[in-house]
This record gives structure tokens, sequence and C-alpha cells, in this order.
């Protein structure tokens, strides 16, 4: 499985990391409520299909990504920079 | 030594000037040039080659290819002894040294053999029955006899000397398979320009058409085809090279046998070289494998399947047998008889077909007997094939009928069709589908970049293939993206009329008529299932063909259902009465063949495995004489012994020094981060649980982080070196893991805060100095830093210079005395050290390692990686009062869940055996004095150390109650050995509990 970086371009998926579902939105830091941070932490869908998912480029760029990726069938579809929400998507 | 009599004179695609000497069982023979083990073994008439993996009965070779079930073989001896290779893959070498398997005392007179007269014994279930059933015991009695008689051959003991090579490759268009379709595809792939990879796995490029006659139309067609690849400079051609799997994103995993058919590599060349393939797009023409028919004792040596009849005659010039019987339901297997005959074998067509149409007139004008409608029921002679006996034959039930009548030959030629290798595509995730018209499975919808082309996909005859692989390859190049044209391929006249094998009428199953006692058919010869087995396991309720092939061992080991698969699945679908699509079949898993651990693991073995980390004060600590120990990936100071000491010896002396004197450390692997920007302080504020925003310049923090789930991640302590500029330090251990973790709140959670992080680990060097005389020593050896306690108090930051190297000071203590940490950058390592080292003569420094600063923490109490696990809350540690309460910062809303909090949760307590000579051994489970002993008990011992200063074994630990259970005595028990210490419950700081030390 490869991974298009759009800083460092295609990558074999052994240079990242994998940080799970990307969807979900992280409570505020002043958010006290124990029920969000739960959910945020600790619930997540079993997605059959495309998922969007954080994968780090530890041996790379060391950016974190946002990557779609079919769960079904690991095709890799757009990859973007987690710190930019849409732009800088590279190739699907 | 033998002759060669089985050798023909004239013919095959040998080297007849080049004999090669080898030996099987220790017994020499000769070869000649191009031979591969089987073939050779053949020629000289050898054909009892195995003994069977349950019955020991005798077993031959069965094949030419990689599907061969049963002729397997030991190749060479030593730490070159390599198990289980099949014969017929082995090309001969000058010297070669093969063994058989399964036999003992020897292949002749194999005392295992009885195993075929108590086969209830070894029916299908056996060792399922054994292991499940109530006589799990029994395992341990049968186990030592299972293991001897049954199983293959042994692996080396011995450490491999061969070096093996994995790389990294790279093509737009893989083609899979040089036979006719592959070589097609290839060329229209090559001629477009595209980047083309063409893998075949046998040593010469033509596949299934050096089946044919040598010299004639195939191979003018095949040298042409290669000679235009060779001219193409974008074509790289890999034979030799098995295309083992089928990956995400257009991975392919390829194994080369670069020098498996040399007696050893040249200087400096692989053995073998595994190569991970990235494909823009494939084209599979892998081909497709013989299909047998089961009939009884279809096992015996001298049964073979027809194509390989034909590879023997042709490819070797090698002639199996001289008087012959083929068994075929197809027109093409037809071809082997012509070609036999033409070599001077008698020759029987047994045609399972009621009509053997056009061919079997064309046989009988070459004076070959065909038989229609009859069937080879089973064989006799011991051990090799003798004789045959046949009937008329139902081919739609599979039954025989009207008597039989015997036969007399020394080789059964079968062919029940073809089975397209659908390996590759399925491995992807489509399955095979069922092809009524052809009677075989085929690929499914092509997955992915995957297309298929030729045999593979259920396209038997030869200009079929070359049409197919010749549209397939520019297909897959212009989807590549290759521009350029690919021309034409003009079929000659002559290979268009090679298409015989088009059609057959399946032949599952041969059922002897009545008078004929019930012969074992087996479906897998490799592991002796018949088909007896697949009906008890009917019987016994199995109906899944995976449970099959767990049940009866159908397929395992080396077989893999290449010969076996689709005839077991034919015979369940009859049994449950219902159609072969129903029944399913199982996916294929890579590798398609076996696949040498040593080539997956490449060049990556001892010390190439993982990186090694050396400080920058390696080679100066080495200079001293230093012990090291593995921590992770670094090589971390353990120890510096003196004369006649040990590591317990040294740490004992280093630790009481320290206390006494001064000692230096080195401290190099801390996770060190350079933070900076304009909102640093906010984030650090974030990030850590305690506060950060009135952190002064020139002052450093202990800090202690969470993650998101409120357990603690790490700590450390934090300096900061300018309004915007920090240097934030972690443990050794956790190092990695936090800079991802900042990394990640930096990118995703707080986009807007104005702040980078750098790992900046093996940018500095850097050292401790702790003990009375570390300030004295470091106002001697750096003089623009004032050191008075007035001017640089605890926790104090400084920076400065040793003679020219700049160094940062930092005043803070992990072993309770007075102490300072000293960096610089890396490459000022060794001479900072060599400054110190000189400075230090006169205030007695000494050099103290990782077990001397354990000891140093453990005695005062400070938490490290024992104790930071992961697992642990700021309560369990008892630091829940550094947590803030006015901010909120990372992990701080779920740290406070009330399973986070409970009293009943295990805290941090430190602990002394009762008996001062006793030792408290790390992971010892803490549980009640005397009992009861339960579970995981009261907590667990999660450091432990000799303390000089206290004289006694102390420990770090978790107990249920924490500070409340202070002066209680509590059990450290060992259950696996027995051990059982009293140990006194006490406060973590079991040294200098007031600090005064720290301030020197
Ligand atoms: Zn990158």
């Amino acid at each position: 499985m490869r991974i298009n970086c759009p800083h460092c371009g295609p990558r074999d998926s052994a240079e990242y990391t994998y940080y799970g579902d990307a969807s979900r939105v992280r409570p505020s830091l002043t958010d006290t409520g124990v029920e969000h941070w739960h959910a945020y932490v600790h619930e997540r869908n079993n997605v059959k299909g495309p998922m969007q998912e954080f994968w780090h480029h530890l041996h790379g760029c060391r950016q974190w990504l946002v990557v779609t990726r079919n769960t079904a069938t690991h095709e890799i579809g757009a990859v973007r920079f987690a710190k930019s929400p849409v732009s800088d998507t590279a190739g699907a | 030594m033998s002759t060669q009599s089985f050798r023909h004179t004239s013919g095959g695609r040998i080297d007849r000037t080049q004999t090669l000497r080898f030996t099987f069982d220790g017994k020499a023979y000769t070869g000649v040039a191009g031979d591969t083990l089987a073939s050779a073994l053949l020629a000289n008439g050898v054909k009892l080659v195995g003994r069977s993996f349950k019955y020991h009965r005798p077993r031959g070779i069965v094949s030419a290819g990689v599907e061969e079930p049963t002729g397997l073989v030991t190749l060479r001896s030593g730490g070159r002894r390599e198990p289980n290779v099949p014969a017929t893959m082995a090309e001969l070498y000058e010297g070669l040294e093969a063994r058989s398997q399964n036999a003992w005392p020897s292949l002749a007179f194999d005392m295992l053999a009885v195993n075929g007269l108590v086969k209830p014994l070894l029916a299908a279930g056996f060792y399922y029955k054994t292991f499940m059933g109530p006589f799990q015991k029994s395992w341990m009695w049968y186990e030592p006899v299972i293991r001897r008689a049954a199983g293959l051959g042994v692996a080396a003991s011995e450490r491999d000397p061969d070096r093996y090579e994995k790389i990294n490759a790279f093509a737009d268009v893989l083609v899979v398979g040089g036979g006719p379709a592959g070589l097609a595809a290839a060329l229209a792939a090559g001629r477009t320009g595209a980047r083309v990879t063409l893998a075949e796995q046998m040593p010469s490029l033509g596949g299934a058409l050096l089946n044919e006659p040598a010299g004639g139309a195939p191979d003018n067609w095949i040298s042409s085809v290669v000679a235009e690849l060779r001219a193409l400079p974008n074509v790289i051609i890999l034979t030799r090279t098995t295309v083992f799997g089928a990956y995400d994103g257009g991975t392919f995993g390829l194994v080369e046998r670069v020098a498996d058919h040399k007696i050893e590599p040249d200087a400096g060349e692989p053995r073998q070289r595994y190569i991970v393939l990235r494909a823009g797009q494939a084209v599979i023409a892998a081909g497709a494998i013989e299909r047998p028919i089961p009939f009884g004792n279809n096992d015996r040596p001298g049964v073979m399947l027809a194509s390989a009849a034909r590879a023997y005659l042709n490819r070797f010039a090698v002639l199996p047998g001289r008087k012959i019987v083929l068994f075929t339901n197809n027109d093409g297997a037809y071809a082997t008889a012509f070609d036999l005959k033409a070599a001077g074998a008698a020759v029987t067509v047994i045609d399972a077909r009621v009509d053997g149409g056009a061919i079997a007139s064309q046989a009988a004008q070459q004076a070959i007997e065909v038989i229609v409608g009859h069937a080879v029921v089973e064989t006799h002679g011991s051990p090799l094939v003798q004789g045959v006996a046949l009937s008329p034959y139902d081919i739609a039930t599979g039954q025989c009928d009207n008597g039989f009548r015997r036969l007399a030959c020394d080789l059964v030629a079968v062919s029940g069709g073809y089975d397209p290798q659908v390996h590759l595509a399925t491995q992807r995730g489509p399955k095979a589908v069922w092809d009524a018209k052809r009677a075989c499975f085929v690929p499914g919808v092509a997955p992915d970049i995957q297309s298929q082309a030729g045999a593979c996909k259920g396209s038997f005859a030869t200009a079929d293939c070359i049409r197919e692989g010749f549209a397939a390859g520019a297909a897959a190049a212009q989807k590549a993206g290759a521009t350029g044209k690919p021309g034409e391929l003009r079929v000659p006249d002559a290979l268009t009329a090679n298409d015989g094998s088009a059609t057959f009428v399946p032949a599952w199953d041969v059922i002897p008529p009545k008078g004929l006692r019930e012969k074992k058919r087996f479906i897998d010869l490799q592991n002796d299932v018949s088909v007896s087995d697949v009906k008890l396991a009917h019987l016994e309720g199995y109906v899944s063909v995976e449970h099959l092939k767990r049940y009866t061992t159908l397929g395992m080991a080396t077989e893999q259902g290449k010969l076996s698969n689709v005839i077991a699945l034919a015979q369940m679908a009859k049994l449950r009465g219902i159609d072969i699509p129903q029944v399913g079949t199982t996916g294929f898993r890579s590798p398609y063949t076996s696949v040498s651990l040593a080539a997956i693991a490449g060049h990556e073995t001892d010390m190439h495995l993982r990186p090694v980390r050396r400080t920058p004060f390696h080679r100066w600590n080495e200079q001293q004489a230093c012990v090291f120990i593995d921590a992770g990936l670094w090589k971390r100071p353990w120890f510096y012994p003196r004369s006649g000491e040990d590591v317990n010896l040294a740490y004992r002396r280093e630790t009481r020094q320290v206390r006494e004197t001064v000692g230096m450390v080195d401290v190099s692997t801390l996770g060190k981060i350079d933070v900076q920007g304009p909102d640093a302080a906010e984030f650090l504020n974030r990030v850590y649980v305690n506060g950060w925003k009135s952190l002064e310049v020139g002052k450093a923090r202990y800090g202690l982080m969470l993650r998101d789930d409120g357990y603690v991640l790490d700590d450390g302590t934090t300096s900061r070196l300018s309004e915007h500029h920090y240097f934030l330090t972690t443990t050794t251990a956790e190092a990695a893991k936090v800079m991802s973790h900042l990394e990640w709140l930096l990118q995703t959670a707080w986009p807007d805060l104005r702040v980078h992080v750098t790992s900046v680990t093996d940018q500095w060097g850097g050292v401790a100095l702790a003990g009375p005389n570390a300030k004295k020593l470091l106002a001697d050896a750096i003089k623009d830093i004032d050191f008075s306690n007035e001017t640089f108090p605890y926790m104090g930051v400084r920076q400065g210079h040793m003679g020219d190297i700049p160094v940062r000071v930092h005043r803070l203590s992990f072993s309770g005395e007075l102490a300072y940490e000293v960096f610089c950058p890396a490459g000022f390592a060794e001479a900072m050290a060599e400054f110190l080292r000189d400075f230090g003569k006169r205030h007695s420094l000494i050099l103290y390692g990782v077990e001397a600063l354990g000891a140093l923490r453990i005695e005062k109490g400070h938490i490290a990686g024992g104790e930071i696990d992961g697992r642990h809350t700021l309560e369990d540690l008892r630091m829940e009062k550094m947590a803030s309460k006015a901010k909120p910062y990372v992990g701080s809303v779920l740290r406070i869940r009330p399973e986070m909090t409970s009293d009943d949760r295990p805290r941090l307590v430190g602990l002394k055996p009762v008996d001062k000579a006793a030792r408290i051994k790390p992971g010892m489970i803490l549980q009640p004095h005397n009992g009861p002993y339960k579970g995981h008990g009261l907590g667990h011992v999660s450091s432990t150390t000799y303390s000089p200063a206290l004289g006694h074994s102390i420990a770090l630990g978790f107990v249920i109650g924490g500070a409340s259970m202070e002066g209680r005595i509590i059990d450290a028990v060992y259950p696996l050995k027995g051990d059982i210490v009293m140990v006194e419950v006490v406060p973590p700081h079991m040294f200098d509990p007031e600090g005064d030390r720290l301030h020197g």
C-alpha cells in the first residue's frame, strides 16, 4: 500500500503510522463534558468502504495527513495535510 | 555409477556435452546440463523418490513443475540444507546432493509403512480428534511418534552461510509468466516504451511451448520474441523468479532464485533476492496446471501427469516409460501419446469419453491403441507401477461396471483437464468463478490493476494465449500511461493448430466395478488425503470447504490445492448433491509457492535487523571500559567496571560514590525537543498538567503529560531559554511517542498556535553531574557561569562555555543530590567529557551508568519507565497535586472519571524487605501477608534495586490503598519460582525524604 503524501509524493505505507478515524471532531480544550471526550477518545464506527483516516508521515516529512482509504479494498483516495482543511490535496 | 539408460540420444533442451555428477540418498548418478533433479533421476530410472506424509507409501515424480506434490527432497547439507524442494524445480548442478524425505530407516525399506496397515489411526480427523477429543493427554504420547513419522523435511539447524537480498523495484507493467501469453504481453507493453518487468519462475522462457518437441516452430517463435524483448532497454526479464504474492496498491512479492542452481553462490552474490515490486499495471499470464483423475492406487510411482510425461521427453529427452497407458478425458493429452509413440514407447490411450472424435482416429492411424469409454480403475505393482486395471466407465457418474481387465505398463500418464492458475487474482479478493462450459475455475472480475491472459484465464489454445497476451500487454501499457504503439504480432500458422486441449469432459472420480476391491484414490498425494477421507468428513457433518481442508489436511504444506483443490470440491459437491459453484472455492493467499524465510529477511539480520543508536559519548565511553546495555535501540552505559567487578559490585560502588563525591552519567538518550514560537508557553500549558505561563527565562520546570484518556504519557523537565524558545526533555523510552503527540496536537487540534517543534535528541549530547562536589567541579570547568546558590538556584538554567564549548547547564536532580545536567552540541561531546574528566580528578569524579542511575532514583522514589507504563493515572503516581485546577490541559476531563481516581486502584509506594538480606525481584505480585493470594493481588513491583545508602534491597511498586498501607507488611510473590518475600510498605522517598542534599 502506498500513500501519496502531498509533500513527499507516493511512499510506502511502512513510512507512515496510523491513527484511525479522522472524521471524529475533537472537543475544544475548554469543553468539560466527559461524554464528549469519551465519545471522541473511545467511540469508533467500524467502517466498510471509504474512510477518512489520520496517517502520520513519521519517516518522511512528519506531517499528519488525512487519507481517504477504502477499508474493504485498501484503495487510497484523496490525501491532504491535517492542518489545512481542504487545500494541498494530492491526486486521488 | 549408474547410466542414464532412459535418456534419448537426441532431442530435448539439454546440453549432453556437460555431464553433471550428483548424489541421491548417497548414491552417485550423472545427469546433464539443463536437467532438473527430477529429470536426471528419471533418466537414471529412479522412480521411487519419497515416502508419503502419513502412510509412508512409496511415491514418485508426478509433475514437471511447481505443482509437484510428492517428489520433495532435501537439498544440500549443513547450513545450506533446504527441505521440501520439489525435485522438479531443482536445477541440476555439478555436486548436487539430495536426500529423500519421510523414509526411515531407508527409502526402499520403510519401517513406518506399517502406518498404511493401521490406517484408521491416521484417517482424516486424526489430528483434530487427538487434540480435541476426550483423550487430549494421549497427544503427549503420540506426539514424538507422529513427529518422527509424519511431517516433511527437516530445516537446517546450522547457520545459513549465504547472503540474501531484498530490493525495491518499480514497473509500469509487470508481466507474470513467460509462456506464450506472457511473452506476447511483455512484447506489446515493451514496444510502447513502458517500463516492463517480465517474471518467469522457470529458468527458461517459453512456458508450455517448451513441452513441444525441440527445434520446431514453437522454439522459433520463442527465440524471435525473446530476441526482440532483450533488445528493448525498457524491458527487464527475470527468470527463476516467482511472483508469489499480490498486495495492496500494485505491490507484488517476487523471489528470484539467483544462485539456487549453483553449488554455492559466486563471491558477493546472494542466493536469493526478494523483490518488492510496485507495478502500475500487471498482466497475469500464470498458465494452467493439469488436473489428475483419482483412481485406485493412483499414488504409485509411475503415475504421472500427461503434460509432465511430455515435458520429460521434449525438454529433457527422458523417456519416462517404455510401455505407457495414457488416461485422458480430453484431446490435448493425445499430443503426449503421439510424442511418446514417436520416441519409441508403446502407448495405449484410455479415453474416458464415449467418443474420442477425430483425435482418436488420428491416434489409431499412428498405431496407438485407443480404448474409449473406459477408465483406469487402479494400478498394481510394488513399489512401482507394473500395470493397470481398466473398466467400462460412465464419465458422468464416475461409475465403472461390467468387470475389468488388466494391462501391463510401466507408466500411467493422466490428464483430467486443466486448472487455470487463479492464485494471484484471488489473492486480491475476487473469488474465482466456475466456468461450466470449460469445467474449471477462472478468475472473477479482474481485481484492481490486474488483467489476465492465456491459460490462467481458461484460454488453453496457444494462438488464443498469444493473441490475448498481446492485447492485454498493450492495454496495460496504455493504462499505465505509455503512449507508444504496440504494432502487430502475427501468430505463426504452425502454432494455430495447437489447440486440442480446448474442451474436456470432467472425470471427478473412478468408482471401481463390482468384484474389484476398493483401493485408496488419492486426491492430495502430498498430505495423503483420499476420496474416502472427503466422504468421512462429509459423514461427520463438514459442509464448508475451509472446514474440509482443516479436517482432512487437504491442500496443506506445499501442495496448497494446486492439484487437489478442484477435485475435492467436486467430490464435496457430489456428496452434498449440489453443484460445484454452490460448494464454493477457497480463496488463495500468498505465497503461490514456498518462499524461504531467509529471502524475506534479506539483509536484515543480526546488527542489520534494527538500527543501533549510539550517544555522542559512545566512543569515549568505550575508551573508559564501559559496559553497555540495550535500551530500545540505544546503547546506554550500564556500568564502568573496575578490575574484578561485575555489574552488582560496580553499580553499588558507583551509587555510593555519587552520594559521597560526584559522578557523571551520559544522559544523551533523553528525548530533546526544541519548542519555539510566540505561543510556546500557551502550548506547554495545554500539554502539561501543571502551569507554564509563569516560568521565567532561565528557569526549568518538571512537567507531566497525559494522554487524551487521562493516563500519564510521560514526564520530563522543560526549560525556558528565551522568551519564545523552550527546551523540552522526555524520557528515553517515550521520546518518539511524545514527539508524534506534540506534532499531532499542533497539526490537528490547534493549528492556529504559532509554535514549531523539532526533535534535537541527536543534536545535543548531555551528562548529569551529581553529588556533593558537582558544583565545585562545574565552577572550575565553566568560567562564565556563576554557580552560587543565589544566582544559580535549583531549577535554574544557564548558558555558558566550557573552554570553547557552548553548554547549557540545568540545575536539576534525578538522584536527589546536588546535581546539574550539562548539554553541548553533539560534536563537542567527547571534548566536553575529556574536559570534565580532567577537572573532575581533584573532585574525585567517577563515571556511573544506568544501573547506578536507577538505584539513585529508586532510593529517592522518582518515577521512570517502570512506573510510567501507560497504565497509571496521576493519582496512581501520587502526583495529582501537580495538576492545575485553573486551566484545561490534555486529559484533564477524562482523568477525573471515577474509575481513574478510585481508591481501589494500586498506588505508588516504596517497599523494603523485612528480612534485610532478602531480594525483591522486578515484576513480583503483591499479595496480603499470609494470603489469601488471589489473582492480581494488591498490586505489583515496578522497579527494584539494592540500595547502598540503606544497605538492603528496595523497590517501588503499586499497592491498593497506597499511602494508607504504609507501615503494613505484605508479601511480594513470584509464583513461577515459588518465591515469597515479606515486605514493608513505606513512602516512595526512601532516602533523604526532606531533600536536604539537593541544595548541597
Ligand atoms: Zn511526507
